[in-house]
């Protein structure tokens, strides 16, 4: 798009407005800018990391086949259940550059084989969460480095986690996981394999999940509140937005052939369930508030909240660090107020200063009792 | 229900005779059926599935009732079994049910020890049946039979294969009662991914080496529909208490918004399948099994492990009673042993405490001895103090005395000059 087509166009939409600018003397340009950005980002082209997570068998590879339009699992080998009882956690990276109407998106999607399928699942979401610390601590060397030119963004940006619809509500290993994680990552709860419930239940079964993911005080992505001069319809997509988490999806990508149309879907005996048709579930809401409405929201949170939040972590226990080697140089009991760094009260200071008065204690201890038995020994000898 | 546990052999001693005419012993199989009906039958199920897989639903459906069953929650720490008894009556047969549930099963973090409480469970139902069949004074006649007669193993429908916890779980049980796996909530799987899912499933459990229950086939009346049916094993259940209209009936079903999934279609799903084999065909083979098969070698296991033998397979009481007498000798010699191995070490600890107590004794008295010594020594070194004290005394007083006389004479004599000279003075 060449800059004097764009002011072209600018200029048209302001005659359709009714408005007539004299060019020379009122016009800056700068409304321009939106139109900028676009051509700028464009060239540059997007990326998007989105992390599937749960059980093996709730739909994960086949929704994010059906949501991306393409076959990422092709040369994938499910493992036997003899072989899974001592599953370790794997973390697995596909990554696919994708293109539409001249947009390039570089999409990358982290799966984690073996989540939850062991007999032993404790601590199982470590590996996961190390995988996202790393990323974080990548970018944040690369970030802090002399070279900055092209730092490749691996950053997790969304994290859609799976929750099993064969049970009553999340269960200890989602409550586990979402809990080691929402201050890591953008989680995005999903109801798998809808196809299982009644709308009665899946009603029900949002609103059981949503109260206990309050209970357990797990922090979910949040939807961004909309202004309030925008306009009613809006609005209310937003609210339906809301209420519909976590989302009841299902996932297919065979095409069927239901009243007449061709449609991608489930074929069953009783029926065939359309994967968008919003009455039979929300796999479209979730696909356009992931892709089309919210997927530079999830960034931008990423980029501002976590990868924030873990750099300050980061700096913290570094200057923390170097808090305990100064004072272990002064052999004093000071905790810091030299130090120009404003810091949290160091829990290093008050152990070493623990440890210092159980010392002294048992010093003072071990002399008291010295002087008893010196003193005994005086009236044993004056006794005889 | 007193079920025949003598192995039918041909007897070698008897010939086969023909009748002229009707006796009438063909009646033989009615009366037990007259006498099984009056005194009703008994059946226990035990249900394995994650919580809320719809065991208790299926349940419900089976036998077409309400057994009053809340949800579970997800956060129990343990898995633990829920046991509840039930009278039904259908017709003029009474069954007396009993349905065990999971409750908790899957839940857990670790789930390693998942599998012992059902088979606590199991072997104390086998435990006290045991117990009430050596008894002296025993009614097995009236007996309560609470062993486990089936077990319905729900498998969770995730279209690929079986999880870890399933076969892991199942490889204990398969020893110890007849299981018939499940796969519950099928309305999520199509036809096609459920052929290839049983077939997964089915190929898991023989490359691990778990014997499910097989109907039987031995009965030439069942033996036919038995073998379609164990082919299509395992069967893929959906549950529903609740009704809708279809056509112009009120059937059991459940109602999508692209559907309505029959229960008892068999197009659908294979609910009707699992009835008739369940209850209508197999049940009275379950029972036997559960106590030719499964209890025997409980019996086994558990007599083997208390130390007795068949010597001789007929006389099986009298080597009963002759091992209990040996076995009773043994630990009276056992007991005896370890009376006097006490009593010695006893012996030898007051032994020992003795010499301790001499020896602290002999201690004590060498130091009061060296104290004595001490005291004695000081005492002396004191004497000879007070000695050398005395004599310096007497001689510094002897000195004094001399010093005295000679001041005293030079007094005197000082007194006589200066009288005198006073006299002299006189003069």
């Amino acid at each position: 798009m060449e800059n004097s087509s764009s002011n072209n166009r600018f200029r048209s939409t302001m005659f359709n407005h009714g408005e007539i600018y004299d060019q020379d003397k009122e016009y800056v340009g700068f409304a321009t800018l939106p139109n900028q950005v676009h051509r700028k980002s464009v060239k540059k082209g997007f990326d998007f990391t989105l992390m599937v997570a749960g059980e093996s068998g709730l739909g994960k590879s086949t929704l994010v086949n059906s949501l991306f339009l393409t076959d990422l699992y092709k040369d994938r080998k499910l493992l036997n259940a003899e072989e899974r009882i001592t599953q370790t956690v794997e973390i697995t990276k596909h990554t696919v550059d994708i293109e539409e109407k001249g947009v390039k998106l570089k999409l990358t999607i982290v799966d984690t084989p073996g989540f939850g399928d062991a007999v032993n699942n404790t601590e199982c979401w470590k590996s996961v969460a190390d995988y996202i610390d790393q990323q974080f601590e990548q970018y944040f060397r690369d970030e802090s480095g002399l070279n900055r030119k092209n730092i490749q963004d691996n950053r997790v940006h969304c994290c859609l986690y799976f929750i099993s619809p064969f049970g009553h509500g999340l269960r200890p290993l989602d409550v586990e996981f979402m809990k080691a994680l929402h201050e890591k990552v953008n989680i995005v709860p999903i109801l798998a394999k809808a196809d299982t419930l009644t709308p009665t239940e899946v009603k029900k079964k949002k609103i059981k999940i949503r109260e206990e993911i309050e209970q357990y005080g797990i922090k979910i992505y949040q939807f961004p509140d909309c202004d309030s001069d925008e306009d009613e319809e809006f609005k209310q997509q937003d609210t339906e937005l809301k209420e519909s988490i976590p989302f009841a999806v299902i996932g297919s990508n065979t095409v069927v052939e239901a009243k007449g149309k061709r449609v991608r879907g489930r074929l069953y005996p009783w029926g065939i369930v359309e994967v968008e048709n919003s009455a039979h579930c929300d796999f479209v809401k979730l696909r356009n508030m992931l892709v089309r409405t919210h997927m530079q929201d999830l960034k931008d949170v990423t980029r501002e909240t976590h990868y924030e939040n873990y750099r300050a972590q980061c700096i913290q226990s570094m200057t923390r660090m170097v808090v305990k080697e100064r004072n272990r140089n002064k052999l004093t009991r000071e905790s810091g107020t030299d130090f120009p760094i404003p810091m949290v009260p160091g829990v290093g200071d008050n152990e070493t200063e623990k440890l210092i008065r159980e010392k002294d204690e048992e010093l003072r201890r071990m002399q008291e009792m010295l002087q008893r038995i010196q003193d005994q020994m005086h009236t044993q000898k004056e006794a005889y | 229900m007193a079920s025949t546990d003598v192995a039918r052999q041909p007897d070698k001693g008897a010939r086969p005779l023909s009748l002229a005419g009707h006796v009438g012993f063909d009646s033989l199989p009615d009366q037990l059926v007259n006498k099984s009906i009056y005194q009703g039958f008994c059946f226990n199920i035990l249900c394995i599935g994650e919580t809320g897989i719809g065991k208790s639903t299926l349940m419900d459906t089976l036998f077409n009732t309400n057994f009053e069953n809340f949800e579970s929650s997800h956060f129990e720490p343990q898995v633990k079994l829920r046991a509840q008894t039930y009278d039904l009556q259908e017709s003029n047969v009474r069954l007396r049910l009993t349905v065990v549930n999971t409750v908790g099963f899957g839940d857990q973090m670790n789930k390693q020890e998942s599998y012992q409480p059902v088979v606590d469970y199991i072997d104390r139902q086998f435990e006290s049946y045991l117990q009430e069949e050596l008894k002296i004074k025993r009614s097995l006649h009236n007996y309560h039979d609470s062993r486990v007669h089936a077990c319905l193993y729900f498998i969770s429908p995730s279209g690929h294969s079986l999880k870890s916890l399933d076969l892991v779980t199942m490889k204990k049980l398969d020893s110890k009662v007849n299981i018939i796996p499940v796969i519950a909530k099928a309305d999520t799987i199509s036809k096609s991914e459920l052929h290839k899912f049983k077939i997964k499933i089915m190929s898991e459990l023989v490359s691990n080496g778990v014997q499910i229950y097989q109907f039987p086939l031995d009965d030439e009346t069942v033996a036919k529909v038995n073998t379609t049916m164990n082919g299509h094993l395992p069967f893929a259940v959906v549950g529903s208490t609740e009704e809708v209209s279809v056509g112009n009936k009120m059937v059991k079903a459940r109602q999508y918004p692209w559907g309505v999934v029959q229960v008892e279609n068999e197009n659908h799903c294979d609910f009707v399948k699992l009835r008739e084999m369940l209850i209508c065909v197999n049940m009275e083979d379950l029972r036997e099994q559960t106590h030719t098969r499964h209890y025997e070698l409980y019996r086994r296991c558990k007599l083997e492990e208390m130390g007795f033998k068949d010597t001789d397979p007929e006389c099986k009481p009298v080597s009963l009673q002759q091992t209990y007498e040996a076995k009773r000798q043994e630990f009276l010699v056992e007991l005896q042993k370890r009376e006097d191995e006490m009593r010695q070490m006893f012996v030898q600890r007051v032994k020992e405490k003795e010499a301790e107590l001499k020896e602290a004794e002999r201690e004590l008295q060498s130091r009061f001895e060296q104290l004595k010594r001490l005291h004695a020594d000081e005492k002396a070194a004191l004497e000879e103090k007070k000695r050398l004290l005395d004599d310096d005394q007497s001689s510094f007083s002897k000195r004094r005395a001399a010093a005295q006389l000679l001041q005293a004479q030079s007094l005197t004599a000082n007194g006589k000059k200066d009288k005198d000279r006073k006299n002299s003075g006189f003069m």
